[in-house]
């Protein structure tokens, strides 16, 4: 009787389709900021607060928003990647560390390194929440017109940097990856 | 040290799951007294064992171990006592200890109560629950266990989140849980009967206590999480169709309508290939639920850690779980043939007709909430399907389910005539017409077609529901427990058409700016704010309002509703005002801060709103009062004779 064994092929196309779906990139999830003008934030600075950072003085030349706090196990992950980005000096990258303690995130950038150009304090959340942010790690490319045209989610690894990033602003990954 | 031994207690349990399984199994195929009696030694050994592990880790919540990584991330030293015992459950880790313990349990009743039941059947039972225990415990162990010590310990803990610190959704998960999990054992009954090769009517009544009892922690459950979502989310919805909340919805529908199919196969014998699958399903979309929900395929309102590892260790275990039932099923299914026969119209057709519609309503849902993934999958756009397209769907195979009950439940069986009961049925339903077409009209005002259609259909359950209890009590006859519940459980159906149908066609909802001050008119009552002031929890600062409600000048209520701020995760959270009635809740909720001492804030009256949650307690109430049924408690004699008989031919 084939008809009893209907259920069983539904339920292994159902399966097969879940195990493709698992393997689906949902780090490609669409922002809707990208095209649009990166917020501009002015956010006091993580290592003297009396000091102020804005991405308004980044603009002109490309440059990457990299939300980060001590807290968060994938921004551990992808520190030594930023570092590697940071010694390529091809692109600046500023910190937001979000809702996290200053005197914590001190102790990491001392401990870990320092891959930022310059790291706001968003104690907050509110910039994180301009710029979309529902986690983090999470990395922005704004290009030289101040437009957004990159997101990432989740930590990211040099391999993703030189496919998806570099491209995006006219340098290829080979000048990047000359180790 | 507490915590290592609850990770030694749960590997042990792990270890006895197998030997259940094995003698359980193997035991009834061979038919070994002796083995067979291994099975129950190993189930209880399991359960105290799992319920160590549980036990140690709630200690280490209790005690603020913060050198415990599961507790450091999910608990803090603020955090009130109550919370840090619903601690244990508010994570992906736990919550599967929690899952664990529940299924222990369930393994234990049904070892317990399985006396009118012969030993082979109860051994296969309980061999299949081990192998699902065996599958979980496995899944804790090696992908998500909450033992791993954090070393230094962390000086405090991040806390739970500020969403789970509420009592409705401190017990909501374990209720879920328990009707989840309880799907297992009509599973288990149907994998038995499968391999044992024979299904009567006399499983039918074992398996239908069970599987009444699961549906109702279920029904309890996703009412429990219904509720909680309208006063904590601060949107004042009662249902959203998110995936989380539609994977609990599924398993409910199927269940339903197994508990209906069970009916038809116990008394008639029919349906029985239908009653597997249908007890096969309904586990595996309790599985499935599991899956989308901690696997992160779907994305969801409700947060948990979804990591790919897990969401491959549960698909290659419902593979392997269900994919290993089906196959049976198409080997086996075609032993299960029933000569009963029925008329066209009949009780019988009606709980075919009953399972159609369930299993189509089931199936719009569980195709909606995955075609934005399939989509995905397949590399086409990104969407989500709103709201608005699921209940559209839902209504289709809903509204001709609710008709037809009033008119089933009166169905004879074999063949119905309704000879005695056509002129009442009639006059009920001219008389639910009239009222349901008038009554809402002079309340509320017309409102549409679809309004009336529920209502009307909404008050023809009711009165048909309770026709067949007032006769009988009137003749002075006798009911038994089972059609009582029956009744019980349909006129909280007609409950739920009748607030759902009211509060989403009358509710009033507006989005004002107030200050101190000021006041708004909502369906006849002004409210004032009169106050706003900081308010300190023992983990959290609020800012709460105070509003005042009047009627004709006459005061109603004062509401209190919150903005929270909770200090260690910075989350804010909305506690929202209610003043509950039966027949209107007036709901405030507080949005944004504007300046200058004005606030955003939510307002809406929603009539009937509260017979959602009373009817899924009257649904609930009648599943308990069928489970009561003498015939469910009375030892069946043939089977009993069989069992000797069978018993002597192994000696």
């Amino acid at each position: 009787m084939w008809r009893f064994l209907l259920p069983t092929v539904l339920f292994a196309a159902l399966v097969t389709f879940f195990a493709f779906g698992l393997h689906r990139d949902k780090e490609t999830l669409p922002s809707p900021l990208i095209g649009k003008p990166a917020p501009i934030f002015t956010l006091p600075h993580v290592e003297d607060p009396s000091q102020t950072v804005s991405n308004a003085a980044f603009a002109g030349k490309p440059y990457v928003v990299n939300i980060w706090g001590s807290w968060c196990v994938g921004c551990r992950q992808e520190h030594q990647t930023l570092l590697e980005i940071a010694r390529r000096n091809e692109v600046p990258i500023i910190g937001v560390n979000w809702k996290d303690d200053r005197a914590a995130a001190l102790e990491w950038l001392q401990t870990l390194g320092n891959p930022y150009a310059q790291n706001a304090f968003d104690g907050e959340g509110r910039v994180a929440i301009d710029w979309g942010a529902y986690g983090a790690p999470e990395t922005f490319l704004v290009d030289a017109h101040g437009t957004v045209i990159y997101k990432h989610i989740a930590p990211l690894t040099l391999d993703i940097w030189d496919r998806e990033f570099l491209p995006l602003i006219g340098l290829n990954a080979r000048s990047g990856a000359a180790q | 040290m507490i915590i290592e031994l609850g990770h030694f207690a749960l590997i042990l349990a792990f270890c006895l799951t197998l030997p259940q399984a094995f003698f359980g199994l193997v035991g009834a195929h061979l038919r070994r007294p002796h083995w067979m009696a291994v099975t129950n030694r190993a189930v209880a050994g399991q359960f105290v064992l799992t319920a160590c592990a549980f036990g140690s880790l709630a200690y280490a919540f209790n005690q603020n171990d913060f050198s415990v990584l599961y507790v450091a991330q999910n608990s803090n030293s603020a955090l009130p006592t109550f919370y840090r015992f619903a601690a244990v459950w508010g994570a992906h880790e736990g919550s599967l200890v929690l899952w664990m313990l529940v299924l222990s349990i369930w393994t234990l009743a049904v070892a317990a109560f399985s006396g009118s039941m012969p030993q082979a059947m109860t051994a296969r039972v309980l061999g299949v629950l081990g192998l699902i225990s065996a599958g979980f415990g496995l899944f804790i162990l090696l992908t998500s266990s909450p033992f791993e010590r954090l070393w230094p310990a962390a000086a405090d803990g991040r806390d739970l989140n500020p969403l789970l610190q509420d009592p409705a959704l401190a017990i909501h998960p374990p209720m879920l849980y328990t009707g989840y999990v309880g799907f297992s054992v009509p599973f288990a009954f149907a994998v038995a009967a499968m391999l044992e090769g024979k299904l009567d009517s006399a499983w039918a009544r074992w398996v239908r206590p069970w599987t009444t009892v699961a549906w109702m922690f279920l029904t309890v459950g996703i009412a429990l999480g219904s509720w909680w979502a309208y006063y904590e989310l601060g949107w004042g919805g009662w249902w959203f169709w998110d995936s989380v909340e539609n994977a609990s919805f599924m398993p409910w529908l199927l269940g339903t309508a197994l508990i209906h199919s069970l009916a038809a196969t116990e008394k008639r014998g029919l349906f029985k290939s239908w009653t597997l699958l249908l007890s096969i399903a309904a586990f595996s979309l309790s599985l499935l639920g599991t899956f989308l929900v901690r696997s992160g395929i779907i994305e969801s309102v409700h947060a948990f850690a979804s990591d790919p590892g897990r969401g491959i260790f549960i698909l290659v275990f419902l593979g392997v779980c269900v994919g290993g039932a089906l196959l049976l099923y198409a080997w086996r299914a075609p032993l299960f043939r029933s000569n009963a026969g029925f008329a066209p119209v009949s009780r019988e057709s009606f709980l075919l007709m009953n399972n159609v519609l369930l299993v189509v309503a089931t199936t719009f849902i569980l195709l909606a909430t995955l075609y934005p993934v399939f989509l995905d999958v397949l590399g086409l756009r990104k969407i989500s399907v709103g709201p608005k397209f699921f209940t559209a769907t839902f209504l289709i195979p809903m509204l001709p389910l609710a008709l037809l009950l009033g008119i089933g439940m009166h169905a004879a069986w074999k063949k119905a005539t309704f000879e005695k009961t056509r002129a009442k049925l009639t006059a009920i339903f001219v008389g639910a017409l009239a009222v349901g077409v008038v009554l809402p009209w002079v309340v509320y005002g017309w409102h549409s077609v679809l309004t009336t259609v529920g209502i009307v259909t909404a008050l023809w359950i009711i009165a048909s529901s309770l026709l067949e209890p007032i006769e009988r009590l009137r003749k002075g006859h006798s009911l038994s427990a089972g059609v009582i519940g029956m009744c019980i459980a349909h006129f909280g159906f007609a409950l739920f058409v009748l607030g759902a149908t009211t509060v989403e066609s009358y509710k009033h909802e507006m989005d004002i700016s107030l200050r101190p001050g000021q006041s708004t008119q909502i369906a006849g009552y002004e409210i004032k704010m009169t106050g706003l002031r900081n308010v300190q929890g023992p983990n959290y600062d609020a800012v709460e309002s105070e509003m005042v409600i009047t009627r004709d000048g006459k005061a109603v209520a004062t509401l209190h509703p919150q903005k929270r701020t909770y200090r260690v995760q910075t989350s804010a959270m909305t506690e929202a005002g209610i003043d509950a009635g039966w027949t209107r809740d007036l709901f405030v909720a507080m949005g944004e801060d504007l300046g200058d001492g004005a606030w955003s804030l939510r307002v809406q009256y929603k009539p009937l709103v509260r017979f959602i949650w009373l009817a899924a307690l009257v649904i609930a109430f009648g599943g308990l009062i069928a489970i009561c049924d003498r015939r469910y408690r009375q030892r069946i004699t043939t089977d009993a004779t069989e069992a000797v008989a069978s018993d002597a031919k192994t000696a």
